[in-house]
């Protein structure tokens, strides 16, 4: 006798329109058969939703961004699916933990070999400012080597902050300019860290 | 039990007499202090007595003491009879303008890496040490952290207001 089957009998229908979102289009001339844009909106988009993290993880922050990269809160569904373990390959340095200053150097060196564009996200509060670490051997704050695009704060922060840490660097990277990077401001900068 | 602190006691005075003092046994722990001078001398007796046979070095650090002067740095040494399970505590004191004190690395190889570390936090120079630099601090750190004088925190930070962290202000 076949075991009576009690669930998932009335399985229910895939709905696209509520539970997918996809990106509207960017402003640009279309008519039949064309669509033009400028670079700017397509490269833009075209970044944001393909970062490719770097995760420079010391200490707790980092167990809960394994949290995020999970299936449970799921960084894959953000475009970072490919975590890269080499700094030359990716877009985004994430920087979870407490940073030593004996540390501070070798960050620098991983920021340095980063390509153009890069982005950094500073996780919780130690690596922002240092956190309860107020003492002599902890940089106070990853920015006094690198500088940092978006600080998520929390000691540590919830999967659910990390993820808005890397929307709002999503936005950043939507919205930049393709000039940006080659501007005296953006040159300063990177000046002021002694960088170039 | 046959090694007690009484007889640890009682060899070490007949062997070195004046030169090792104030023994004391703080939570039932044997300790000591012995002439800085004579450390070395004090240590390889106790390695290489056959009865003693304090053969392992435990720990080895520093305690700084801001107020005895002339006194200002102790150098604290645990040793461990493993044979007979008993482990004792030598110290030496050492004026802290002139904190030479030598080497125990030919005696125990694992006084480098410990000696190292206590002249990284306190700056006791261990004469005859074969490689004494930094072994935890950055190597551009010009004084030595664990030191009184020194304030715990990080003084290069002007945006921490001491009233929100509990200290200074209105609060103390």
């Amino acid at each position: 006798m076949a075991r009576p089957v009690k669930f998932n009998i009335h399985p229910k229908q895939a709905d696209i329109h509520d539970n997918i979102a996809i990106a509207d289009m960017p402003e640009g001339l279309q008519g039949e058969g064309y669509f033009a844009t400028s670079f700017e909106k397509v490269i833009g988009r075209a970044r944001m939703n393909s970062l490719w993290p770097l995760p420079f993880a010391t200490s707790c922050c980092g167990i809960e961004f394994m949290a995020t990269m999970a299936s449970h809160y799921d960084l894959a569904r953000f475009g970072s699916e490919r975590l890269g373990f080499t700094p030359r390959q990716c877009d985004l340095l994430m920087v979870m933990g407490t940073i030593s200053k004996k540390m501070g150097p070798i960050l620098r060196q991983v920021y340095l070999q980063m390509a153009e564009p890069r982005w950094v996200l500073a996780v919780g509060a130690c690596a922002s400012s240092g956190g309860i670490f107020d003492t002599y051997s902890v940089l106070q704050g990853i920015d006094q080597v690198i500088p940092v695009d978006v600080y998520v704060p929390g000691c540590p922060p919830r999967p659910e902050a990390i993820l808005d840490g890397v929307i709002k660097i999503q936005e950043l990277a939507l919205n930049e300019s393709l000039r940006r990077r080659n501007s005296e401001h953006y040159k300063a900068l990177l000046g002021s860290y002694g960088i170039q | 039990m046959s090694l007690t602190h009484d007889y640890i006691k009682q060899r070490l005075e007949e062997k070195f007499g004046e030169q090792v003092s104030n023994f004391e046994e703080p939570y039932g722990f044997f300790s000591f202090e012995a002439v800085k001078e004579d450390n070395l001398k004090v240590m390889q007796f106790l390695f290489d007595d056959p009865v003693l046979r304090f053969q392992f070095l435990t720990d080895l650090t520093a305690v700084h003491y801001p107020n005895s002067k002339g006194r200002e740095l102790a150098v604290v040494y645990h040793l461990h009879n493993l044979v007979d399970n008993v482990r004792i505590r030598m110290k030496v004191f050492t004026d802290i303008n002139t904190p030479d004190v030598f080497t125990a690395t030919s005696l125990y190889a694992t006084a480098n890496w410990m000696e190292r570390e206590t002249y990284d936090f306190f700056g006791v120079n261990f004469v005859g040490h074969p490689n004494l630099k930094r072994i935890l601090n950055v190597d551009e750190m010009d004084y030595f952290p664990m030191r009184k004088e020194f304030p715990l925190e990080d003084q290069t930070r002007i945006d921490k207001d001491d009233e929100m962290f509990g200290r200074g202000g209105s609060i103390i």
